[in-house]
């Protein structure tokens, strides 16, 4: 081990060095502290351990990446078939490299990465990626794993330069970067194709990057000061644009900012004047009277950097992802449903792009009903009643957002069933305020309505398919009325934004965006409303239309502008990850299992002849987390009580008290935010939600233990050995996490053999808790 | 210690005629007419059906909220001496001569009436003026929607009650730790506001924000008294203790009287034992008491059971059979093993007796002395009525095809074993050679061949199945999981050798001799957890809201309607108030941010003292609306006008702070002071002329004309009744 390794905090490495961004500790130390550490410490001589200090530290970094991108790539090959989630986000990589458009919860840029990498790495997108545990046999899947294990090993150099920023302590790095390195649950879920590593890699950079920038506050507009700041803005925008959760980091970002501009605002050497132009942003009436106030550098740049760098630059960005996620996206695909007529007229092979159908409505006319309300798709019925205690036992009708022939309608007069489409008959346009019957393709039932409670939204009226071979009642009435327009006109395909209005109770047709239950195949529920209010549910309009009597004409749909398709996309997402619901009697994670390591994910394989992966995070590192983090509380609370009272510490307990507070406070308050927001959501979680929150806690570990192990040798230091007991400390701390890695790593590095039961097995003696499952 | 002999003895009153003359407006806007009208008002007919339960000492389950305010309403139909008998069917429906509607609305009405001179109080230990104290007090007497809410049978006006004197009482507090701490006074106020943020939440659970609001002021306070540097160490942590006792231990033991109160009042089994566990159904008179009093406790071999689900979703069932078999192929084209099926039924029937089988041995009796099942053991079951085993193997289920078929075997002589050994593991075990107990212990069934734990997946399977729920074999054992736990419900000993007999032991009920008592922090776990997840199906209501329709009043809840004659009582606020108060809010909020800028460059423009007043009003104020506004937006139940009330009181308190210090410190000259009285005497004069030309709605007295409604629809979105003759 180089000497910088045990050197620590006392004697140079507290002094801002010059020419480079001193660090955080330091500047909250402050000079005089520091002056007076290196006076404490004569014997060690400062110029020589400087001049093997930089060396040192690369060489570390090096071996800290080294062990990182071993562990990450070893095996990496290993299972060759699908694992997990793999049968999505290779699918969806695949979408991108056959361009075909498709939806999915989670913003593009992950996704799209891993497209790019594929690729790049000679895979043709032709692999079908069915389901877990199909084999990849001649498909080129190396270059997708190793693009996510490659960002997945950089989080552990990120992790151990965070850490040296926030302690400037090499041995707390150096901890952290063991944490991270042996434990299987982050190594596991770096080695497959998945969002994860991804985000995690943006989250960490963000994390690294803001770190960086803070330690250069004392040099504001320099060079790395503005590198800094607007690579944290490019790292947020990447954690937003992979999954929604890179909010959280975005948030802790934020709050650093607003907390950095308070105290710039409360620097009275600091003037206001010669930028009012961002600083109008938050006062907008300053009265003269501050203008006096002030010297050179002004808090208005301040802030314009900021919003430029952590606003502006990330939103420019992210939209720059959908931008190229909508070009890439060319060919009609799986995704089209969710979307509105005018958005799906942009894909090549959906029957809307240069769509050539008839422009009017006319009597006969198959069509598609669409509502206006976004992501709730096409009126649709199907050959299931309605079951008992729920309104009549009648047909169901539904929404749904798949291209279905069961969407299929066709518009016939009220009051006769002959077939419109005989040829004898003349062409006969529906016009505005026309009284209609609309009759169910496949099954001749016609659209209906009555005085029966709806099946979620008791308010409203239930809506049914009813009658036989379009022969009903004078419930099947309904008149079509197109939104804002006069008596008598034709309807546009397309186009016109129609309403249909219930004859006899007077109700407008409507769905109310609700799921139905599992009676009604989790499709949404249409209801007849009576309050007429004009809302976007009881708006609809005619999607596809059929009809061999009238000429094709070539349509060009209005085409949607960019912002228009970036809200519907977002509205589409936050509607499908609120539908991610545990369903019934389901097993599902809850939050407080997480931090305990309760249990694990099935990657790969279940009995005992199969290659078995489990993802479960290496019990000995996150009990440790654990207990760290209540140990943080403990020892951070009490040193704010004593700086409270007043109390006078010694210069060395000072200084890693300031980083104890200062530091542990950002790694905490980042853990707090990758996980306390989960406890409040509604959707389904799983076990690797909390990895993130996982990061902060190792660093916050690293951290914690160092300045424990300090305090403890300072507490010792009338006994001779004292100087060894943080050495000793943090070597078996090492040792014991690395040993628990020799031990757990046939979870992430597969195992085959019989189950933890048997005494035969790798992981015999090693289940723990009898929650996992391997 | 003779000191009286010596001096004479004085009494000292010092009487604040202000809270006088206020209480008694108070009491005369809100106790006038009270028994009118002498008919289920709105949601009368809901808590009403709880306090005839209280006055049968039925038990009931009410998933929305704690029990203190239901035991409120109920203490004042135990005053008036109501016997309960009253159906709350309908809104509407006349009372009972028996029902005294008099004292049943009683408590609510003090609660809202001595919230008048409460709020000239808290303005005032603010450190406000008397006249600013008083116009916050003159707002809440003459708030309509205040009024209508206080006078009727529901519970937020005593939740405004305990918010306000919870403020209240902290504030006197904190006033009176400058000169006297330890002061019994001191100590007084201090356990009042402990003791009133538990009745707060004890009556709703939204009093858990009032609650967080002041333990958080109190948290900063606490914080500036360890930097007080002229305290010892010793004393800081005396103050410390104090408040930790007083504002975290007591609520705690007052929310927990109120539980001890309210199951020990509810002592008979009523319409929701079946929402409870076996166990605490057994603890109710004429429950589940009555049936299984006398049960041996331990489970043997040769035991009869009845085994019921503990997840109990969708509804209550045990675990059942019966002769017919699953159908060959399913509607879907899967093929099932066509053996006896196994269900999951929610009624008492004689196909849910099972029992538990030594594999080791052929008969069905109960040795004598019994043996009884461990944890751990291997066991077979047999069901009852048919003898078949209960079995699983790997065929998919009829609904749920990625778990196993669970059936009673019939051996068809194909290659199809019987797999019927399984494996008792009881979760709740102290120890590992446990007895399995009736009632108590939560059980699961292990299968022995494959793993599988046999599970309720709550499906309800097709006509085939005779809509009886689906029970599974689940093989991934993902921890533990309700629907995987059953309990023995019924049991006795067997002992009929022979089916014929067996049967009709079967059909007898069962023998009764001890009953198990659950220990009371049992039976509150139980039901706290009960409450908090339970819920209702959430059906959407005619008058509900959203909360952005509150800030302004956009919406109205129609209470009664006359049953003859258009006069109504209809919850509407006075929007004069409700409009200014909103913007009272966004005033100061602008207001505190300007000042907060200011002082960050050192600009002083308040005097400190001002400043920390100023502050405090509004971290208690301002913080004490949003405490009780924004969680609402995160809330999915069905919202309704009166739950912003809360909210809206402590807006109130505001709008006198803000017009004083507006025209104590804005104000430049004697001039615009006294223009801006005037304005606010001009405003308060208009605020009691809406609440008196509202007043028909809020009291419901007089009979207004349809022109006259009309005219009082001030908003398209108000639903004002209007009678069409």
């Amino acid at each position: 081990m180089p000497p910088a390794v045990g050197g620590g905090l006392a004697g140079s490495e507290l002094r801002p060095r010059r020419g480079r961004c001193g660090s955080q500790a330091a500047r909250a130390v402050g000079p005089d502290v520091a002056t007076e550490a290196t006076a404490r410490s004569p014997k060690r001589p400062a110029p020589s351990s400087r001049r093997f200090e930089a060396p040192g530290r690369w060489a570390l970094l090096a071996l800290v990446t080294l062990m990182s991108f071993a562990t990450r790539f070893h095996r990496l090959d290993q299972p060759p078939h699908i694992c997990w989630d793999e049968t999505h986000f290779g699918k969806m990589g695949s979408y991108y490299i056959n361009r075909t458009f498709f939806f999915d919860v989670h913003p593009p840029l992950g996704k799209m990465l891993i497209g790019l990498a594929g690729h790049l790495s000679g895979y043709d997108g032709t692999f079908l990626f069915q389901k877990p545990g199909d084999e990849y046999e001649h498909h080129s899947y190396l270059g997708m794993r190793g693009f996510c294990a490659f960002l997945g090993a950089l989080l552990i150099p990120f992790a151990y330069l965070t850490v040296l920023e926030l302690s400037q302590s090499l041995p707390a790095a150096l901890l952290t970067a063991a944490l991270l390195t042996f434990d299987t649950g982050c190594l596991t879920l770096s080695q497959y194709i998945l969002l994860d590593p991804i985000l995690m890699f943006f989250i960490m950079a963000a994390m690294l990057s803001m770190v960086k920038y803070n330690s250069c506050a004392n040099r504001p507009f320099s060079a790395p000061w503005w590198l800094w700041l607007s690579l944290t803005g490019v790292n947020l925008a990447g954690a937003l644009g992979v999954k929604f959760v890179g909010l959280f980091i975005i948030l802790q970002v934020g709050w650093n900012t607003v907390s950095d501009l308070w105290h710039l605002f409360g620097d009275l050497s600091l003037s206001m004047i010669t930028h009012m132009s961002g600083i109008r942003q938050i006062m907008p009436h300053m009265p003269s009277t501050l203008h006096w106030l002030g010297l050179q550098v002004t808090v208005g740049k301040h802030l314009t950097a900021r919003i430029l760098c952590l606003i502006v630059l990330p939103l420019a960005l992210y939209t720059a992802t959908y931008a190229v996620h909508f070009m890439v996206l060319n060919k009609s695909g799986p995704g089209d449903g969710f979307f509105s007529s005018a958005f799906q007229a942009r894909l090549s092979g959906n029957n809307l792009h240069n769509a050539s159908i008839p422009e009017h409505l006319a009597y006969g006319s198959v069509i598609t009903v669409k509502s206006a309300r976004m992501a709730v798709g096409y009126l649709h019925s199907h050959r299931h009643l309605y079951p008992e205690g729920i309104g009549a036992r009648q047909q169901q009708v539904t929404t749904y957002l798949h291209k279905d022939y069961n969407n299929l309608w066709i518009i016939k007069k009220h009051n006769t069933n002959s077939d419109p489409l005989d040829p004898s008959l003349p062409v006969e346009f529906v016009r505005h305020g026309d009284v209609i019957r609309l009759e169910h393709k496949e099954t001749s039932r016609n659209l209906h309505s009555h005085y029966h409670e709806a099946p979620l939204t008791r308010k409203h009226y239930q809506v049914t398919g009813y009658g036989i071979n379009g022969t009903g009642d004078s419930n099947d009435f309904w008149r079509i009325e197109v939104v804002n327009r006069k008596f008598g006109n034709r309807i546009k395909v397309l186009r016109s934004r129609i309403r249909l209005i219930h004859l006899v109770t007077g109700c407008v047709l409507g769905s109310s965006g609700k799921v139905l239950p599992k009676w009604g195949w989790e499709q949404l529920e249409v209801t007849c409303t009576p309050y007429l209010k004009e809302t976007l549910n009881s708006i609809w309009n005619v999607e596809d239309h059929i009809n061999p009597k009238l000429p094709n004409i070539s349509l060009d749909v209005l085409q949607p502008s960019f912002p228009e398709i970036m809200l519907e996309a977002h509205m589409v997402m936050i509607r499908g990850n609120n539908g991610l619901k545990p369903k019934g009697n389901e097993f599902t994670s809850k939050p407080w299992h997480w931090p305990i390591n309760y249990q694990g994910l099935r990657f790969s394989g279940i009995n005992d002849t199969d290659f078995r992966v489990y993802l479960l995070g290496n019990p000995v590192v996150w009990w440790l987390n654990l207990l760290s983090i209540a140990l943080y509380l403990l020892s951070g609370s009490i040193f704010a009580v004593a700086l409270q009272r007043g109390a006078r510490l010694p210069a060395e307990v000072e200084g890693l008290s300031q980083v104890l507070l200062q530091g542990g406070g950002q790694l905490l308050l980042g853990w707090m935010m990758h996980y306390f927001p989960f406890f409040l959501m509604g959707r389904i979680l799983y076990f690797h939600h909390y990895f993130p929150a996982m990061l902060f806690s190792s660093m916050l570990t690293g951290l914690l233990w160092d300045i424990l192990l300090r305090l403890c040798a300072w507490s010792l230091a009338s006994f001779s050995l004292a100087g060894h007991v943080h050495t000793l400390g943090i070597l078996s701390l090492l040792l014991g996490i690395a040993y628990s890695f020799y031990l757990f790593h046939p979870l992430a590095y597969g195992m085959v053999g019989p189950l933890a039961q048997d005494p035969r097995s790798p992981m015999a003696g090693l289940r723990w808790l009898e929650s996992w499952d391997f | 210690m003779l000191g009286f002999l010596q001096r004479p003895v004085v009494v000292t009153a010092d009487i604040n005629l202000n809270v006088v003359a206020l209480t008694a407006v108070g009491l005369l806007s809100r106790l006038w007419q009270l028994a009118y009208p002498r008919a289920v008002v709105f949601d009368e007919v809901y808590y009403g059906q709880y306090i005839s339960f209280y006055m049968k000492r039925i038990f009931f389950f009410d998933g929305s909220g704690p029990p203190f305010g239901h035991m409120l309403l109920a203490l004042g139909g135990y005053l008036g001496g109501f016997d309960g008998n009253f159906l709350w069917n309908r809104i509407g429906a006349e009372y009972s001569t028996n029902v005294p509607v008099w004292s049943l609305r009683l408590l609510p009405a003090l609660a809202g009436a001595l919230s008048v001179p409460m709020a000239y109080q808290i303005v005032w230990e603010l450190g406000f003026s008397h006249c600013a104290a008083v116009g916050a007090a003159l707002l809440i007497l003459i708030e309509n929607a205040l009024i209508t809410q206080s006078r009727l049978m529901l519970l937020e006006s005593a939740l405004i009650f305990f918010n306000l004197l919870a403020v209240l009482s902290y504030l006197k507090f904190s006033n009176s730790q400058k000169h006297g701490p330890f002061s019994p006074s001191w100590w007084f106020w201090l356990v009042l506001t402990g003791v009133a943020c538990a009745c707060a939440v004890g009556i709703k659970y939204v009093g858990v924000f009032t609650y967080l609001l002041v333990l958080g002021v109190a948290a900063v306070h606490a914080w500036h008294l360890i930097g007080d540097q002229t305290l010892s160490n010793v004393r800081v942590l005396c103050h410390l203790l104090a408040r930790a006792v007083a504002l975290l231990v007591i609520p705690v033991l007052v929310y927990l009287l109120f539980f001890y109160v309210h199951l020990l009042l509810l002592c008979r089994s009523g319409p929701h034992d079946q929402i409870m566990s076996s166990a605490f159904q057994a603890s109710l008179e004429g429950g589940l008491a009555r049936i299984t009093q006398g049960q041996p406790l331990e489970v043997a071999y040769g035991s009869q059971v009845t085994l019921k689900n503990a997840f109990g979703q969708p509804v209550p069932c045990w675990l059942h059979s019966h002769q017919s078999t699953y159908p060959v192929i399913y509607e879907n084209g899967r093929g099932s093993s066509h053996q006896q099926q196994v269900t999951c039924y929610p009624f008492k029937d004689v196909n849910n007796w099972w029992i538990v089988k030594d594999p080791g041995r052929h008969q069905l009796v109960v040795n004598n002395p019994p043996r009884p099942v461990r944890h751990g053991d291997i066991v077979q079951l047999v069901h009852g009525m048919t003898t078949r085993l209960l079995n699983t193997h790997d065929v998919a289920a009829p609904l749920s095809p990625h778990s196993q078929e669970v059936s009673c075997y019939i051996d068809y002589n194909v290659s199809m074993p019987a797999q019927n050994l399984w494996r008792l593991d009881i979760v709740n075990r102290e120890s590992d050679t446990d007895v399995w107990k009736t009632i108590l212990s939560e059980v699961r069934f292990v299968h022995v061949n494959t793993s599988a734990i046999l599970k309720l997946s709550g499906a309800p399977l097709p006509d085939w199945g005779f809509r009886q729920l689906e029970v599974v074999g689940e093989q991934l054992s993902r921890g533990y999981h309700g629907s995987t736990v059953w309990s023995v419900e019924e049991h006795r000993y067997g002992r009929s050798q022979e089916q014929k007999e067996r049967e009709l032991e079967l059909h007898s009920p069962t023998q009764t001799d001890v009953s198990r008592n659950l220990s009371f922090m049992a039976r509150f776990s139980e039901l706290q957890w009960r409450l908090l997840t339970v819920r209702s199906d959430d059906s959407e209501h005619k008058y509900s809201s959203t909360p952005l329709d509150w800030v302004m009043l956009d919406t109205s809840i129609a209470y009664w309607l006359h049953p003859r004659t258009s006069a109504q009582i209809h919850l509407l606020g006075n929007i004069v108030i409700w409009a200014s108060a909103s913007l009272a809010t966004l005033v100061y909020a602008l207001l505190f941010i300007w000042y907060l800028f200011r002082r960050r460059r050192r600009v002083c423009d308040l005097p400190e003292d001002c400043w920390l007043r100023w502050a405090l009003a509004g971290a208690l104020c301002a913080g004490g609306w949003a405490v009780n506004y924004v969680p609402f937006f995160m809330m999915e139940k069905t919202l309704f006008l009166y739950h912003y009330l809360p909210a809206l009181t402590f807006q109130i308190l505001l709008l006198p702070v803000v017009l004083e210090h507006i025209s104590d410190h804005l104000c430049r000259s004697q001039l615009q002071r006294s223009l801006f009285g005037a304005l606010v005497v001009a405003w308060f004069a208009s605020a009691c002329h809406v609440s008196n030309t509202l007043r028909p709605l809020t009291y419901g007295d007089r009979s207004l004309s349809p022109s006259e409604l009309k005219a009082l629809r001030w908003k398209d979105s108000w639903d004002i009744l209007i009678r069409k003759y």
